[in-house]
């Protein structure tokens, strides 16, 4: 088995006016293709700096990050937008779904920075499809119920077939029944199409679920030294 | 993503806010609407004052006796030999018609109203070369000419002073300085010219004039010679093929001319330079509120930028490069000054056209222009505007750092 991730000491630092804040102060780690990994750590751990990073949505200040073999710590913007577009498929905790805009959509979205344009409105289907809403495609968000909006984003997140999905609190804003449901999707597509799930969660029954818990604390892996 | 994609996601956000996407097109409507207008009645103002110098002919040369140079003596009268001189085609091949006249001021009388007007002499190249049209009866021929009839052509103005009307009096008889003459036509009214009212005069037939009425010392003298040049464009030429002939005709020494060649051009231009810094000044003004209108969109677009910044957060994490959010935003702004500038197209015509209704009841004949040009550059102008102030939004979204817009509430 492949690694599609390699964190090498990984650090981030950002500048709070005068102060300078250590988000991440060092982490290394491997995920393989296919795996399932939770991401757990109190607030203020540097959770959500290292998904932000695993997700190219920002660079680290320095450390090696190569995500399913490409290097990614010295992309520029246009770069890493290129690269969340083809490898990375993000759940959000609030959906963010465009209210205006129907499923099929919304799952449409990313196809829409994409250079491969063909069959854009085939493959949202087979998302969404893929999530159980085919009779809910031109369904709008506030038509929808939370579980659902959920299921459309996750749509959203595999349609261009992403390397890693990262699902931050993808069951945060649902009660436990339809958070269930939404966990046990996400587990399903991972089993199924084998893509890579990474889950920034708190949740300690959420992580349960993952075959591996990578804890944070303070901006280092719990328990390195 | 492609320019189309742009502009229907453009349109379906613009929709999504239709009062203030509405209001902010209220603003380039009104500016675009302002500068139509403008321009339509500058360039209505230079089209009727062109045209009542056209209504004298922009093509007519006049040539008169004596110098511009008060020093120069003995001079020639014209005469009916200097207007076939003229008239020869191999001569003066920019020459289209040229017609003698003979002008006098005569007491006319009809029954009991007697009054004082302009008699003109002239033969049948007269009227297509004025351009008279007459209201009843028939212009002078060449028969009148060739048998000195004592017929006349009256105008409305001497008409109404002499029968206190100017219908149904064909075939009356007036007298010209006592003499009886039978009213072969009215001319149809001209209006003030720039040479005084056309309408109050009578034109009989040249040869009639020269017999009877109007005498002159030296035999078939002209006192003025009424030249068409073939266009606008040959009035140069014209004078020039002229003013050759008649200083070989007179004999005059160079630079000494005893005739004066005097064109419309002259006058035309300075009106159209005069009417022309008229449309410039109040298409300006106009400007000003299509800049205010452009303000108005950028106002709005900063709004927007702001208010969609987790939606420009989710498009970038989703992959859209700063390209994408820029085109999706100029498109947007794009989009509201070219939907103001296509209404306020049709608006400013519409005001345009009520200018013009305005203008025709209360009598005045000026009628508003809605040049292709006008609506070119008012077209090009609101995109323009619409690019110009969406940059800087656009450049705000596009700008955004995708962790921060995500994380914005």
């Amino acid at each position: 088995m492949s690694n599609v991730i390699e964190a090498l000491d990984i650090r981030k630092v950002y500048q709070m006016g005068e102060v300078q804040v250590e988000a991440l102060r060092g982490v290394s780690f491997t995920i393989q293709r296919g795996e399932v990994v939770a991401i757990m750590g109190p607030s203020g751990s540097g959770k959500s700096t290292l998904m932000n990073t695993l997700g190219c949505l920002d660079r680290p200040t320095s450390g090696e990050y190569v995500l399913d073999g490409e290097t990614v710590a010295s992309l520029n913007d246009d770069q890493l937008a290129d690269i969340r577009n083809r490898k990375v498929g993000f759940v959000f905790q609030s959906f963010n779904l465009l209210s205006r805009q129907t499923a099929i959509t919304n799952v449409e979205l990313p196809l829409r920075y994409s250079s491969n344009l063909n069959g854009r409105r085939e493959r949202a289907m087979d998302a969404l499809k893929a999530v159980g809403l085919e009779d809910r495609m031109t369904h709008r968000p506030y038509e929808l119920s939370g579980g659902q909006q959920q299921r459309v984003a996750i749509a959203r997140a595999i349609v261009n077939n992403p390397a890693i999905i990262m699902a931050d609190e993808p069951t945060g804003n649902l009660d436990s029944k339809v958070g269930k449901e939404i966990m046990n999707l996400l587990l399903n597509l991972n089993r199924e199409s084998g893509t890579t799930l990474i889950i920034i969660t708190h949740d300690p029954v959420v992580a349960e679920q993952t075959q591996r818990v990578i804890r944070l604390r303070d901006g280092l892996l719990d328990g390195a030294p | 993503m492609t320019l189309a994609q742009a502009f229907f996601e453009a349109l379906e956000s613009l929709n999504g806010n239709k009062l203030r996407s509405g209001l902010t097109v209220l603003g380039i409507v009104i500016g675009v609407a302002a500068v139509i207008a403008m321009l339509a009645v500058g360039r209505g103002a230079e089209e009727s004052i062109t045209g009542s110098i056209s209504g004298i002919g922009t093509n007519l040369l006049f040539v008169f006796r004596g110098g511009q140079d008060q020093s120069i003596r003995n001079t020639r009268p014209l005469t009916l030999a200097d207007a076939e001189a003229i008239a020869d085609p191999f001569a003066a091949p920019s020459v289209e018609a040229v017609a003698p006249i003979l002008q006098a001021n005569r007491e006319i009388s009809y029954g009991g109203e007697r009054t004082t007007v302009e008699v003109n002499g002239v033969t049948p190249a007269y009227f297509p070369v004025r351009n008279y049209e007459l209201t009843e009866g028939e212009f002078i021929n060449e028969e009148h000419l060739l048998g000195r009839a004592s017929v006349v052509l009256i105008g409305p103005e001497a008409a109404d002073t002499l029968f206190g009307r100017h219908e149904g009096i064909t075939g009356e008889t007036i007298r010209i300085d006592g003499q009886p003459f039978r009213i072969l036509g009215v001319l149809a009214s001209k209006g003030g010219g720039a040479f005084g009212s056309e309408d109050n005069r009578v034109i009989i037939p040249f040869s009639t004039a020269q017999a009877r009425l109007i005498r002159r010392s030296t035999r078939d003298q002209v006192d003025v010679l009424l030249v068409q040049a073939v266009s606008g464009d040959a009035v140069l030429m014209a004078t020039e093929e002229i003013s050759q002939i008649l200083r070989q005709r007179h004999r005059t020494p160079v630079g000494a001319d005893d005739f004066t060649v005097f064109t419309q051009q002259d006058l035309l231009a300075t009106f159209q330079s005069i009417t022309g810094i008229l449309t410039i000044f109040l298409g300006g003004i106009a400007g000003i509120s299509l800049l205010v209108g452009g303000i108005g969109i950028m106002n709005i677009m900063l709004v927007s930028v702001t208010e969609r910044t987790r939606e420009i957060g989710l498009r970038k994490a989703l992959g859209a490069r700063r390209r994408d959010i820029l085109i999706q935003f100029l498109t947007e702004s794009s989009l509201l000054s070219l939907i103001g500038g296509i209404i306020g197209i049709l608006f400013g015509w519409l005001i345009s056209f009520a200018v013009g209704q305005i203008a025709v009841a209360s009598g005045t004949a000026f009628t508003p222009v809605v040049g292709l040009d006008a609506v070119t550059l008012a077209t090009l102008f609101s995109a323009a505007v619409g690019l110009f102030f969406g940059i800087y939004p656009a450049n705000r979204a596009a700008s955004l750092e995708p962790v921060e817009a995500l994380r914005y509430e």
